[in-house]
């Protein structure tokens, strides 16, 4: 909407908070009775976090801010943005949400939720404060207050938890009924209110708020005046019932509500920027209303409430004010401006109104505040008023708020006089005329603040309400415009009075202010704490991460070593051996250990690949004679294939390994490998000695038979038990086909498959007429050089090729009751085409297979995973499988399993990845060899 | 409590720790002829760890000699498989890498050296630049941008360019003063 109808969208959206905000205004009787609405929808049952929100004064007065506020803020928009503003779209989704967020989060009754909400407005907020994202200030803004919020809202977090373990339930009007107590209780409230300071910019973390003034004034006005920083103040008013008397409770929001308060209205002082003096003065009352709050009287709390009304009124009317002067002359350094009070009397009027609410100036909403401010901490400071402040702590109190007050006051007027007075400028300052509607907002908040500065009593039944949960003081709380002369009318008239004398001095007060050093800045130490956060990872990662394999590996396998390793240590008692089961084994572990150490020692590459193999095929020994048939199986056949392939690749690299100096770490890795064999050799021991219950794979043998309907078990495990994994496996050989081929071939499979009929005869061989078929049986006097033959080869591998290939369909066939399967009939099928390759070179290999590997490997994995879903389509379980018998005529029946179709599936992909190994390895490395002498005789011609 | 093959154990501890010393290696040929041999080695250590040999696991009717466990065989056969796979891949990276740059040697990572160069002089993350507060940065007065104006025609005479180095000036007073 606000895309195709530009900033003017703003309206209908701000209607329909309105009318939210009408909704919730006609609630106002019902919630004046008393009546406390609730809704609660289960969320997420298994950690107990309910949608439960909860409707009482509290919230109806914060609901109610939050949608007027918004709603005017809204259309405040449609006059502040161009309609060529960049991002604004944007910027109307988000600000909506943010108001929606804003909502829940003072109506959740669940802490969870709460800090959800509370998470989703930090969210907002940082969106919102970096609305320009092409300006640093911004960025910077929007990543601070971010960082420090979410710090916070981590706490906060915690705390929650900690006090749902607590109460048993994170349900808040039920915690707040029957508040838990103890000292996890403490931490947990503490914790909440670390949340509460940091969103409420309280010290030490008051310096996010000034800095995300980077924001368009919109978001200054509702975000940091009216709603989000409010959420800690709200947070803080909703647990004081039943917290105020948590131990520490007290200490810490006085001693920092009045630091903050005192603070900010001494930054505020010097500000020459309305927008950062505004921001100055929120960090300000922030901190007063936390404070009156953190008292915890009935009195207090009343007044609190109050004070957080009108603050929400007058500052949010302030900003529009500033941002509206910002939009109509182009700057808010109140050095340059000048004679807008002259120009803008309705506007000026209207801020006055509100800066005076701030001071406290009667008959204003913000005077009866404060007003009721005093009375309370005077009640407080005489007698306590039942909180157990000493009467020494509370005159100090007292004092301290009248001090906040006085500068109040004085940054107040320096507001209005900053904003509208005549003064001295250097350039003419251009003033475009006010549009109404973009007065409009202003006004009516300052309205708002000078008519319920005279609903004092209707305002006292309502906040009444909230207030009520403290034990009654020592007066009737009560909010109005006259509390009789007194103590507390004292106070105003000093802060007021004292206030304008501030003002008066304000230009050697200035002077003397800037002479003063901040030797503590915390926005600085954020900084540096950030900078040295970036300076251990930099550090870390420069000494942990060296960059070199090897380094890594090592760290991996010396922890290995050191921490598992020693424990075995402890745990020599339990060994059982017996040095064999029959001597032959033995001869075969001598033979592979030397084997091993040979080819470790080994400084030629194809030997030390040859015993490597040697190793691999005692270990194929080894298996038979340990009764694993099938694994011998494999083993032999793959052992076969890693020699011929990585002897296909090795014909082109050097024959020695890379020559370099012996250095001092191949005895640390010497020592390392040694390690590594003691602690494998130790937990073989000391596992399999400790082995007492019976193996799993006890009852395996008779349900191989029963479900799976095999008799070779390994078989059916594969295929059928645990079928999902070799699903995985042939996944991890398509992996490994792919990224051979990619990196040999670097772009397609090869130039496709090229058939022997399509290549001339080359010139020293003579062809005998012939009549029948293109093919001939033996290709190789086309393709290969008379020297790079072996004729006996060639007719041998020609005469037993279909032969092989017959036995491997065999293999795959039998391999549900004897040795072999899927595996290794697909690598007996690909030692064949090897055998075709090796004889007659690549031509031969392509006659042989004129298929695509990527398309077997992919058919393959395409049978596969078939045969894994089609039983759950005949409503079995995946990769279930079914036995059927098949009469054949003459030759009896073919008892089929159906696990069968998903060993053909394995079959073509294992034949898939031989042929690609060999097209890859073989064939293209053939042509790149080949090339290569082509380029080496042309460049020796050449000169 | 079960009687353990002591030579399959030290075959399959040897070959695991020769493996090891061929891993740690630069050459990847070489690093391949290490994952070969611990490959076989682990395989034995399953075989171990399947409690003693026997009979192959097929069953016969009428036969009841007690069988070697079948459940860690699948399990190797599979960790054979891949092993092909790997090597595989491992050797023509091998190969790739030859092309490449003549010598089939590992590399170190070279982002991981230019990191350890930061530390080594006490440098800040580019990340961290970017998003770090800038003292000399001009702080401005206005949410719009220079001569950007109510109708959006800039047609504003000036703007806050001396406003800005103003009170840039005046923030770095308050940086260096003792």
């Amino acid at each position: 909407m606000v895309l195709r109808w530009g900033r003017r969208a703003f309206l209908p959206v701000a209607a329909v908070v309105l009318a939210g905000t009408v909704w919730v205004a006609t609630l106002g009787p019902g919630v004046l009775d008393g009546e406390v609405r609730s809704e609660s929808r289960s969320w997420v049952p298994s950690i107990g976090v309910d949608l439960a929100f909860r409707l009482g004064a509290l919230q109806w007065v914060l609901a109610l801010i939050v949608l007027g506020i918004g709603a005017i803020v809204l259309a405040y928009c449609t006059w502040y943005f161009h309609d060529d503003s960049t991002g604004v779209p944007r910027f109307a989704g988000v600000l909506t949400a943010f108001v929606a967020a804003m909502l829940g989060l003072v109506l959740s009754d669940d802490l969870l939720l709460t800090y959800v909400f509370w998470e989703l407005t930090t969210v907002f907020s940082f969106l919102l404060v970096g609305h320009d994202p092409t300006r640093r200030s911004s960025r910077q803004a929007a990543i601070q207050a971010l960082l420090v919020t979410t710090l916070g809202g981590l706490a906060l977090l915690v705390g929650a938890i900690m006090l749902g373990q607590a109460a048993g339930t994170h349900r808040i009007s039920e915690i707040l009924a029957d508040p838990p107590a103890g000292t996890l209780v403490t931490v947990a409230v503490h914790l909440l209110l670390v949340g509460a300071i940091s969103k409420s910019a309280l010290l030490p973390f008051h310096f996010w708020l000034p800095a995300a003034m980077a924001a368009p004034t919109p978001v200054s006005a509702y975000l940091h005046a009216a709603s989000m920083v409010k959420a800690g103040v709200f947070l803080v008013a909703l647990l004081a019932p039943a917290f105020a008397g948590v131990p520490g409770w007290r200490s810490v929001l006085l001693v920092l509500g009045l630091a903050t308060m005192l603070v900010g209205g001494v930054r505020a002082m010097v500000q020459h920027d309305l927008k950062l003096l505004l921001a100055y003065g929120t960090v300000s009352q922030l901190g007063f209303m936390v404070l009156v709050l953190g008292v915890g009287t009935r009195s207090a709390m009343l007044a609190g409430l109050a004070l957080l009304l009108a603050h929400a009124l007058f500052k949010a009317c302030l900003f529009l004010t500033v941002g509206l002067i910002d939009r109509l002359t182009g700057t808010r350094d109140l050095r340059r401006l000048t004679g807008l009070g002259r120009r803008m009397p309705v506007v000026a009027v209207s801020a006055a109104l509100a800066a005076a609410s701030m001071a406290g100036v009667p008959p204003l909403l913000g005077y009866v505040a404060k007003e009721s401010v005093f009375v309370a901490l005077v009640d407080v400071a005489r007698e306590g008023d039942g909180t157990g402040i000493p009467s020494y702590a509370g005159w100090l109190l007292l004092a301290g708020v009248v001090l906040g007050s006085i500068l109040t006051a004085a940054y107040s007027a320096r507001f209005v006089w900053g904003a509208f007075a005549d003064r001295e400028v250097a350039e003419e300052l251009t003033v475009r005329p006010v549009p109404w509607g973009f007065a409009a907002g202003p006004v009516l908040l300052a309205a708002l603040s000078l008519v319920l500065g005279f609903a004092g009593h209707r305002l006292t039944e309502l906040l009444g309400l909230e207030a009520g949960l403290f034990p009654e003081g020592v007066h009737e709380a009560e909010l109005s415009l006259w509390h009789g002369v007194g103590l507390p009318l004292g106070a105003t008239v000093v802060a007021l009075l004292v206030g304008a004398l501030l003002f008066v001095v304000r230009e050697p007060l200035l002077r003397w202010q800037l002479s003063f050093t901040h030797q503590l800045s915390l926005e600085r130490s954020y900084r540096w704490s950030m900078r040295s956060l970036d300076r251990t990872a930099v550090e870390v990662t420069g000494v942990v991460q060296r960059g070199s394999a090897a380094a890594y590996l090592a760290l991996i396998l010396l922890v290995v070593v050191l921490v598992p390793g020693s424990a075995l240590l402890e745990a020599t008692d339990v060994v059982h051996v017996v040095a064999w089961q029959t001597p032959v084994q033995a001869g075969i572990g001598v033979v592979v250990l030397v084997a091993a150490v040979m080819a470790t020692r080994s400084r030629r590459r194809l030997r030390a690949v040859l015993l490597a193999g040697a190793t691999g095929y005692g270990t194929a020994l080894l298996f038979v004679l340990h009764g694993a048939p099938d694994l011998a199986l494999t083993q032999v056949l793959v052992e076969t294939l890693t020699v011929v392939v990585v002897v296909l690749a090795l014909r082109r690299l050097p024959e020695y390994f890379t020559d370099r100096p012996l250095s001092r770490r191949r005895y640390l890795r010497m020592a390392l490998g040694l390690g590594v064999a003691a602690s494998v050799a130790g937990f073989l021991l000391v596992s399999a000695s400790s082995r007492t219950a019976e193996p799993v794979s006890a009852t395996l043998p008779e349900l191989a038979y029963e479900y799976g309907g095999g008799h070779n078990i390994v078989n059916v495990i594969l295929v059928d038990v645990r079928a999902w994994d070799t699903l995985g496996e042939i996944s991890v050989l398509v992996a490994a086909a792919t990224g051979v081929a990619s990196l040999i071939f670097l772009d397609a499979r090869g130039t496709g498959i090229r058939r022997v009929h399509e290549i001339p005869y080359p010139a020293g061989v003579r062809k005998e007429p012939r009549v029948a078929g293109k093919r001939a049986w033996l290709p190789a006097p086309r393709t290969l050089a008379p020297e790079n033959r072996s004729i006996i080869f060639e007719v041998i591998t020609r005469l037993i090729f279909h032969s092989i290939v017959v036995l491997s369909i065999y293999l795959l066939l039998a391999g549900h009751n004897d040795p072999g399967g899927g595996f290794a009939a697909g690598m007996v099928t690909g030692l064949a085409l090897v055998l075709r390759y090796l004889a007659g070179g690549r031509y031969e290999l392509d006659e042989a297979a004129p298929v695509d590997a990527g398309k077997l490997i992919g058919g393959g994995l395409a049978v596969a995973a078939l045969a894994a879903v089609v039983p759950l389509m005949l409503g079995g379980a995946v990769l279930q499988s079914a036995i059927v018998d098949i009469p054949i005529p003459l030759l009896g029946k073919l008892h089929v399993v159906t696990s069968v179709f998903f060993d053909v599936g394995v079959y073509l992909v294992v034949v898939g990845l031989v042929l690609d190994l060999l097209r890859a390895l073989g064939s293209q490395i053939d042509r790149q060899i080949v090339r290569d002498l082509r380029e080496a005789a042309r460049e020796e011609a050449a000169p | 409590m079960t009687d353990v093959n002591l030579t399959l154990v030290l075959t399959s501890a040897g070959l695991i720790g020769c493996g090891v010393y061929l891993l740690l290696e630069r050459s990847l040929s070489r690093v391949l002829v290490g994952l070969l041999m611990m490959g076989n080695g682990v395989s034995l250590a399953f075989l171990v760890a399947g409690g003693p040999g026997g009979a192959a696991p097929i069953t016969v009717e009428g036969v009841d000699e007690p069988m070697s466990d079948p459940l860690p065989q699948a399990m190797v056969l599979t960790a054979i498989v891949i092993m092909l796979a790997t090597t595989s891949f491992v050797l023509a990276m091998a190969y790739r890498s030859w092309q490449l740059t003549g010598h089939d040697d590992v590399q170190d990572d070279v982002e991981d050296a230019m990191i350890r160069r930061m530390a080594a002089t006490d440098a800040t993350s580019e990340a961290f630049s970017a998003a770090s507060d800038d003292p000399d940065e001009v702080e401005e007065s206005s949410d719009f941008a220079e001569g950007e104006l109510v109708d959006g025609r800039g047609d504003e005479p000036g703007g806050g360019q001396d406003l800005g180095a103003d009170v840039a000036a005046e923030h770095e007073r308050e940086e260096t003063r003792p």
